[in-house]
């Protein structure tokens, strides 16, 4: 294990930034910070680098405990979110400001500031000033700047919070490549659940200073554990379970059994990504709802659909085009939606295996 | 960086019109610029070519004579005594308090942010009486040093306590907005990269706050210079031995030996109009770095 959260919490005056929050990073991976803003994600984050100290709690960096080791003699590298870089310094000054601190030899200095600047792919701009550089290009020297001292991991706030959309996605791929290529132990801290989903092996989603769920992005997405993650890592439709008409009484005995009460005539609703229901105009075999389309909005490959059921609960459908068109729906048409999976909203009485909020297909 | 000057040349055009456009503009804009030029030529620009004007009025000669005099070069070696000390302590001094004010926290921090801006709302002939009133040979500390046979009042250490009181402000206010917009992320990286707090201040704090401090310290200076009221209290104004230039030009008016005071007008306002063109080529340096 590279980096080993225990038990960490932090307060500042009257609000609780962190509360007991563990975790773990393997060492070579990318783990990712996932949380709304004022989760904690960022404290935590200062608190591994050394630049805030824990109120209760451990920090052991690749096996020795750091809690108490100053920032200067952590070893880890850190990307901020605006840069940061030493505006009266050159790029190669500032990539050779962590070597030259730590007394260096010149020759291996100006050797290594001239790999790391090609490894960002700024080996033409050595001798301009961050203020002659775009944003993209100014975080990927800082993340030169960071990687020059070769520290044992490498933290990264928000890194590319502050970069417009099209750079955000190159830089991603890119830092994912880099990552492949470089296996520095990495934790970044992000907002963006698609981020979190291209970048990292793992997730740690934090709400209100916990940790809710850590696992493989694909794994949350599927299985979250709290009605939090569920709506937090994409859209999500809350829907009523009474107003789900079975016309064929299919069994799904698998969900009231996890369930333990007659979850499917109860006041309960249930969870649905926008992708797991289907759309059709006659009813068939499966349970569905039935709903009235308020708006179709196409974005691209898929059309956005939404309904509404009972007049008074809305509910989002991402559709192939192709699909929308096939079935020729237009706005007011009377449609009846089935669900391919969902989850009961509630812990279930009895947990099947760590799946607690498996998303049950029907 | 060099478009940025480029820039704020021509913001500075547009106060430069051509006669053409002289002649074409509306009655109340003639009107308020005849003003605003008339109001500054009469209370700036004709006091200082009157100044020129009588100080050569007799020829080089009786300049020369004062400037030759003992008690006119002594003067200014003390005026430039006491600000040397000044700059250095002050500037020293007022960096620290800063930092302090910009990134620490700590109970009275606005009393003592306050407070810093005291020298400049009390008179200086006040501040004067205040270190007479606690230095001074019947003062609750001057008696005491006056018996150890230390004399701070009517003497140089009283005239340099009066000018630091009086100068504190000027790189505290200065470098504070500075500090506030540098921010705390740039150290942070160094602090990361292994750098300790003396490196990353000399390396990082210091070249990013170059600009504000070298502007903050030229108008300490000037003040310095210029100081007289605190100075004129604590010194006794004794000839040769605590006068400084100021206080040489106003003896020298008293005195009617206005060949001194000339001469010495003269050079306190050529540096102050050097200074100034030193102050702008700062801001211009400072402005530009704060845009990129």
């Amino acid at each position: 294990m590279s980096i080993v959260v225990e038990n960490l919490s932090k307060r500042f005056g009257t609000f609780q930034a962190v509360s007991d929050v563990s975790f773990e990073v393997p060492t070579g991976q990318l783990v990712a910070l996932l949380g709304p803003s004022g989760s904690g994600k960022s404290t935590i984050l200062r608190i591994i680098a050394g630049l805030e100290d824990p109120d209760t709690g451990r920090v052991s960096l690749t096996g020795e405990d750091a809690t108490s080791v100053p920032v200067q003699r952590r070893g880890v590298g850190f990307v901020f979110q605006h840069y940061a870089l030493f505006r009266h310094m050159t790029v190669r000054q500032n990539v050779a400001f962590g070597l030259e601190v730590r007394k260096k030899p010149k020759a291996e200095i100006e050797e290594k500031v001239e790999r790391l600047l090609k490894l960002v792919q700024l080996h033409g701009y050595a001798d301009r000033y961050p203020s002659q550089l775009s944003g993209g290009q100014r975080q990927r020297v800082a993340l030169a700047r960071s990687l020059a001292p070769e520290p044992k991991v490498l933290l990264l706030d928000e890194p590319f919070g502050a970069l417009d959309a099209r750079v955000r996605d190159e830089l991603r791929a890119w830092l994912r490549r880099l990552h492949d290529e470089v296996h520095v132990t990495s934790l970044f801290v992000t907002h963006d659940q698609q981020e979190a989903f291209e970048v990292s092996d793992q997730v740690v989603v934090l709400n209100h200073g916990k940790v809710e769920q850590y696992g493989p992005p694909q794994q949350l997405y599927e299985r979250p554990v709290s009605p939090f993650v569920a709506q937090f890592l994409g859209q999500v439709n809350v829907l009523p379970m009474k107003a789900l008409w079975n016309p064929q009484a299919i069994d799904l005995k698998h969900i009231q059994e996890a369930f333990g009460s007659d979850v499917l005539n109860t006041e309960e609703a249930v969870y649905v990504r926008p992708h797991d229901l289907d759309i059709h105009r006659e009813p068939n075999t499966r349970p569905c709802w039935r709903g009235r389309i308020e708006r179709l909005t196409p974005l691209g490959g898929i059309v956005r659909i939404d309904l509404s059921i009972n007049s008074d609960e809305r509910l989002q459908i991402d559709l192939p085009r192709d699909q929308q068109l096939a079935l020729s729906l237009v706005q007011g048409d009377d449609v009846f939606v089935s669900p391919r999976s969902f989850t009961p909203i509630g812990p279930p009485k009895q947990i099947p295996g760590d799946a607690a909020g498996t998303f049950y297909t029907i | 960086m060099a478009s940025d000057h480029d820039q704020t040349g021509e913001a500075d055009g547009i106060n430069r019109l051509s006669a053409s456009k002289w002649a074409s503009l509306p009655i109340g804009r003639w009107l308020l610029m005849t003003v605003v030029i008339g109001w500054f030529a009469l209370l700036i620009l004709v006091p200082t070519i009157a100044l020129a004007r009588q100080a050569f009025a007799g020829g080089l000669a009786p300049l020369g004579r004062a400037m030759a005099s003992e008690e006119f070069r002594q003067a200014f070696g003390m005026t430039l005594g006491i600000t040397l000390v000044a700059v250095v302590v002050n500037t020293i001094f007022g960096v620290c308090f800063a930092l302090v004010l910009v990134r620490q926290r700590f109970w009275g921090k606005t009393l003592a942010d306050g407070l810093v801006d005291l020298p400049f709302a009390i008179s200086p002939v006040v501040t004067g009486l205040m270190l007479v009133v606690l230095y001074g040979p019947d003062g609750w500390i001057g008696r005491h040093l006056e018996t150890g046979g230390f004399r701070v009042v009517y003497a140089l250490p009283g005239m340099i306590l009066a000018t630091l009181f009086v100068t504190l402000p000027f790189v505290v206010r200065g470098v504070v907005p500075v500090l506030q917009e540098f921010g705390v992320d740039q150290v942070e990286a160094a602090y990361i990269l292994g750098a300790g707090r003396w490196v990353t201040f000399w390396r990082v704090t210091l070249p990013s706050i170059r600009w504000g401090l070298a502007y903050s310290m030229l108008l300490l200076i000037a003040r310095s210079l210029g100081e007289f009221g605190a100075v004129m209290v604590v010194s006794g104004n004794l000839l040769g031995h605590t006068q400084t230039a100021t206080l040489y030009v106003h003896d020298g008016i008293e005195g009617f030996r206005p060949e001194g005071a000339y001469a010495a007008s003269l050079i306190l306002a050529a540096v102050s109009f050097f200074m100034l063109i030193g102050m702008e080529t700062f801001r211009k340096r400072l402005k530009a770095s704060k845009q990129s």
